[in-house]
């Protein structure tokens, strides 16, 4: 497995433009808090102490207060995530239409619990709290990707096709 | 039969362009309340309308207007909850990814009624490619001249700004909402003072749901009248219910307020999978309490018909269990996650739903008894009504009644013992 990035190692002049540009769009700096760690994650696939440094920088803000904030809100992760983050809606609706099955298929198929991660990185499955998709359940998101109405066949055929 | 309002423009090919939703009348709304209408008449025709906030709570939209301030020196905010996660619920995603236009239209409307110059969609982070979607539709408003400075030519300017959340039902909840957009850990702020007065950076604020804005433009249009006419005397027009769980034909369905529930449930989404039989419907997304298939009957969809059939309207997400289903475990499956989303700053809803989630794993894994049961009776009430926001409340609705209309799921799991007796 590659050593996890730093923020230092994808911080562009572009990237700070893009981070000002937010910045720039609240009338108060720190309502750009959420928004900067979707940034950052979104370059390093977490966030490292170092981005989380940039953004108190940028905010004028401490340490406390953005890790405070940060560990509040369950999309946003300290350590690295993995290629692709399997999220497994397990509410109700999904809950209805199947999606045990679909946890014990996936923890079979990639030999990790709900919280983990492949060894080599590629995969983390994650049981989440429903993701909006009750109409198409069971449900599930691979990074930002929805996928609906899902059996164990095409849980397989999606995984299969990714790169 | 369904009635499209909101939804009309679902099936039009390239729905989301902004060529498509002038090519069918869009902004005639802005453009009218612009040229025609005073801030306050907007207000007047919103009240005169009935419509009431499509996010759950059901407060009439014009009187939660009405109470902002117009004479503070303040800036004021109109805010947009597109933080879309109680669950059963999945509207107001169709609604952006399929009509972004009509949303932006009816926050710019409200951004007119209120004299606000800025307007906040907060959207959940897990719809990432719906901002996409909005700020296209943001950036081709602006070069149509509706958003920006001068709009339509008059002296009216509003910005409109996309951000996202992070992961947190909480975040749906309109003060932990303006707690979030703030930058700060999504807690609820206790209520007085109400964001009308006293929200967004202490400013007035105005929080509506997706669904709730993208009314506006329709009330507007064709008049408060003639919308308060397709629903209901109190529950004006027409509301988008996600059916969901086991029924043949899931998906969004918007009828007049007032439709019979049972016909959503047969007509519109194809009736129970299977051929089985109906056992319960939770009918307004899981915070609301669960009906039973009797009381489905009779039950008429719109705010007072939902409380005189034992539940309530909430936020349209029928979630509909044919009768192999255990209440215990779709009760248990909800416990959790309430556990999971309270965000930990009142005693009661933090401990209390913790001790709920133990108490449901006990008696799931077999080791449950009578007695636990009455535990979980006492606790609830210890919980409803002491927490500052109603998450407390949610997480109890949904096991008082379960307990109470399906009492054989929860006594199949237990063992009799004697309860203990009270000192």
């Amino acid at each position: 497995m590659t050593k996890p990035l730093m923020f230092a190692d994808v911080l562009t002049a572009d990237l700070e433009r893009r981070a000002d540009a937010i910045i720039a769009r609240y009338p108060q700096k720190r309502s750009a808090i959420l928004p900067l760690f979707h940034l950052v994650q979104n370059a390093c696939n977490y966030i490292p102490e170092d981005g989380m440094r940039f953004i108190a920088k940028k905010l004028g803000l401490n340490m406390n207060d953005v890790y405070e904030t940060l560990t509040f809100y369950s999309m946003l992760f300290t350590e690295p995530i993995g290629t692709y983050h399997i999220q497994l809606c397990r509410t109700i609706s999904c809950y209805l239409c199947g999606t045990s099955q679909l946890r014990e298929h996936l923890e079979k198929r990639l030999g990790i619990k709900p919280g983990q991660k492949t060894p080599d990185g590629r995969f983390r499955l994650t049981e989440v709290e429903c993701i909006g998709a009750c109409a198409g359940a069971p449900a599930m998101q691979i990074n930002f990707d929805f996928y609906e109405h899902l059996t164990p066949d095409k849980v397989d055929a999606i995984l299969d096709t990714l790169p | 039969m369904q009635t499209k309002l909101l939804t009309k423009r679902f099936d039009t090919p390239d729905s989301q362009s902004i060529r498509s939703y002038l090519a069918d009348g869009g902004y005639a709304g802005l453009k009218k309340a612009l040229t025609t209408m005073q801030p306050a008449e907007v207000i007047e025709e919103v009240k005169k309308s009935a419509l009431r906030g499509r996010g759950g709570a059901g407060f009439p939209t014009g009187m939660k207007w009405g109470f902002v301030p117009v004479n503070s020196p303040k800036p004021k905010y109109v805010v947009c909850n597109a933080d879309e996660s109680e669950p059963g619920t999945c509207k107001d995603r169709e609604l952006m990814q399929k009509d972004p236009h009509q949303l932006i239209e009816g926050l710019l409307i409200a951004a007119y009624a209120l004299l606000s110059r800025q307007v906040f969609i907060y959207i959940r982070g897990e719809y990432w490619y719906l901002i996409d979607i909005l700020e296209r539709a943001i950036a081709e408003a602006r070069e149509h001249g509706f958003v920006g400075e001068r709009i339509c030519g008059t002296d009216f300017t509003c910005e409109i700004v996309v951000h996202p959340g992070a992961g947190a039902y909480i975040c749906g909840e309109e003060t932990a909402l303006l707690n979030s957009l703030e930058g700060y850990r999504g807690h609820p702020r206790i209520k007085p003072p109400f964001p009308a007065v006293a929200g967004l950076y202490g400013c007035p604020t105005v929080v509506n749901n997706v669904e709730t804005f993208c009314a506006v433009p329709h009330i507007i249009v064709n008049g408060g009248d003639w919308y308060r006419a397709l629903g209901t005397e109190k529950s004006g027009g027409t509301k988008i219910f996600s059916v969901s769980g086991h029924v043949n034909r899931p998906g969004n369905y918007e009828v007049r307020l007032g439709y019979p529930l049972k016909q959503l449930i047969e007509e519109e989404a194809g009736g129970v999978r299977g051929g089985r039989k109906l056992k319960a419907v939770i009918p307004g997304g899981s915070s609301v309490p669960i009906m039973t298939a009797e009381e489905v009957e009779q039950a008429t969809l719109d705010y007072e018909g939902m409380m005189k059939a034992g539940s309530m309207l909430g936020s349209g997400g029928v979630i509909v269990m044919d009768d192999t289903t255990d209440i215990f475990m779709t009760t248990y499956n909800l416990i959790h996650f309430y556990n999971h989303e309270s965000c930990g700053w009142c005693t009661p809803c933090r401990e209390g739903t913790d001790w709920l989630l133990k108490l449901f794993k006990k008696i799931a894994h077999g080791d449950g008894t009578t007695a636990d049961l009455e535990t979980i009776k006492r606790l609830c009430p210890n919980i409803e009504g002491r927490s500052h926001c109603p998450l407390g409340d949610a997480a109890v609705w949904p096991i008082t009644s379960a307990m109470k209309k399906f009492p054989e799921d929860f006594l199949k799991h237990v063992k009799p013992v004697a309860a203990p007796v009270a000192a």
